[in-house]
């Protein structure tokens, strides 16, 4: 595994761990994100981990690119990657019916399996959060079974209601808030994914696992969910 | 105390320097689009560095005092009047309760900067009252200016008229050069493609805002139409399988997976953003020494130029 660190902007290194998404990269970024923390503790302005990658934000009127760049490389060649020590593992309801996932049956078609089939498919595996982005609180998970992969719709949809649990390709995520996107719609969650008056604002962070649950329309309701 | 919004504009923002180190949340850093601008407005009005101001685009606000300060409007070229009265940009005016502030439609540029004394007084969101309305978060309840909005400011019966004086006035003209920090995935653009990149000419497309300025020229090849999604920095110019490059500002997505070819040094994003449909973009390459050396310098110019006062 070669480990390489780029200048891309004024003011920013990427740090790049590895060449694809699967959870030994994963583990090694996380560690690099806290160790590049601790190694630049106020000099570092943000990091943003994800997949196999670390941007490193600092100021360039403050401090200077090439300590940044060993400092950032000690604490990488340092690194023990202890896996997966800090994750937390996340339990999130889904409803997963027509009325909550306009894309539901037609994946489901799609894939030559009855609805139910794609709802255990769903929620058999832990999936990891590899990224958050996109929007607050968008959390990408990765890895779904090959059989309910599928892409983006060709056109996006203009409005996608908030809690909209998704997928496109081997990702699934939940929409935190109503957006434009071009992700399938199977289901939606009722459990908040960014709560900007919450402590924490989000229930997931990078590196954690998480599991889906089905539950039903009245369990769904109870739970504060909404249907529109 | 407060300024009530009469006319809300085409878009008007309420920005701080921009929000930083909430990336892990997904939320971007927001703040003025002209950081050159936004640090003269505080600066005439004698407000610390940051102050929370109003970023108008395009033009079309209307305001009125309920409260005794001073004002400042810097940036592009928009006619402010008090009381119907034409005011002079980047200067301090006075404005009293019942004055109506106008801000008319602007001439060159399209990002002015609307400060009061001591600053409008907005609680911070993740630290930070810059607006997003993407995300909505920050400014009032995460949205742009609204007719009806009540914007705290404290009344302020002392102040300096500070100005600046025309010859050192920024002018915003229909073209421009942006330096360019190769980068990122730019091993992936060859030799004729980056020929192409640095050499063409590109013009501002309908697609440009907050997030990013969107360019139409010359097609640009990489030979990779995708990467796996990957942290987003200020000024990244994204390359889209379109092979038509978008400039990513302030408000940008904070991942993505699309190749980039360099990334615009920030000074040159900011005129960037004066920028409207049509005006004409050219890229030329520099090292990161050379950027550096460009960043220090306009702090040192920033800090040197003469503010003076208006004799009354």
């Amino acid at each position: 595994m070669t480990v390489k660190l780029h200048t891309v902007g004024e003011d920013a290194l990427m740090l790049y761990l590895g060449a694809s998404a699967d959870e030994q990269t994963l583990a090694r970024v996380q560690a690099a994100a806290a160790a590049i923390e601790h190694a630049l503790g106020s000099e570092l302005i943000d990091l943003v981990p994800s997949y196999a990658s670390v941007p490193i934000l600092y100021d360039p009127l403050r401090s200077e690119r090439l300590q940044i760049s060993r400092r950032v490389r000690a604490a990488v060649d340092a690194l023990q990657v202890q896996h997966a020590a800090t994750a937390r593992s996340v339990v999130l309801p889904v409803y997963y019916a027509a009325e909550s996932g306009a894309d539901l049956e037609s994946l489901a078609t799609r894939a030559g399996l009855s609805s139910d089939e794609l709802i255990a498919l769903h929620t058999a595996p832990a999936y990891r959060v590899y990224a958050i982005g996109f929007a607050p609180g968008f959390a990408y998970l990765g890895e779904v079974d090959e059989r309910i992969a599928a892409p983006r719709l060709a056109t996006p949809r203009a409005a996608v209601p908030r809690g909209s649990v998704a997928i496109a390709d081997r990702q699934t995520a939940v929409y935190p808030a109503e957006s434009p996107g071009g992700w399938n719609l199977i289901g939606r969650c009722p459990i908040p994914m960014f709560d900007p008056a919450a402590q924490p604002c989000m229930p997931v962070a990078v590196g954690d696992s998480v599991r889906f649950e089905a539950i039903d329309r009245e369990r769904y309701l109870a739970l504060g969910g909404e249907l529109s | 105390m407060n300024m009530a919004v009469v006319q809300a504009g085409m878009l008007s923002l309420l920005q701080d320097s921009g929000r930083r180190g909430q990336h892990r949340l997904g939320l971007t850093t927001g703040g003025p689009l002209d950081g050159e601008a936004f640090h003269y407005c505080n600066a005439l009005l004698q407000n610390p560095a940051g102050s929370t101001a109003i970023e108008v685009s395009v033009g079309g606000l209307q305001l009125s005092a309920q409260v005794d300060t001073y004002i400042c409007l810097t940036g592009a070229a928009m006619p402010l009047a008090i009381n119907g009265e034409e005011k002079a940009l980047w200067e301090v005016h006075p404005v009293r309760a019942g004055d109506t502030l106008q801000i008319g439609f602007a001439r060159s540029g399209c990002r002015a900067y609307l400060g009061v004394a001591d600053g409008f007084q907005i609680t911070p969101s993740f630290g930070s009252t810059a607006t997003v309305v993407r995300e909505h978060i920050g400014g009032l309840c995460g949205d742009r200016l609204q007719i009806g909005d009540q914007l705290p400011c404290p009344a302020v019966t002392t102040r300096k008229r500070l100005y600046l004086p025309v010859q050192e006035q920024p002018r915003y003209q229909n073209t421009l050069t942006v330096r360019v920090i190769p980068g990122y995935q730019q091993r992936h653009f060859n030799r004729i493609e980056q020929r192409r990149f640095f050499g063409g000419r590109f013009r501002v497309s309908e697609r440009c805002d907050r997030m990013g300025y969107r360019l139409e020229g010359p097609v640009v090849g990489c030979d990779m139409a995708g990467i796996l999604s990957e942290g987003i920095c200020f000024g990244a110019i994204q390359v889209p399988p379109d092979g038509q490059p978008i400039v990513l500002l302030n408000d940008r997505q904070t991942i993505g997976g699309y190749p980039k070819i360099g990334a615009a040094l920030s000074l040159d994003a900011a005129r960037l953003s004066q920028l409207t449909t049509g005006a004409s973009v050219y890229f030329a390459p520099i090292t990161v020494r050379t950027a550096h050396r460009a960043l220090d310098l306009a702090q040192r110019f920033w800090r040197q130029r003469p503010l003076r006062e208006r004799q009354p």
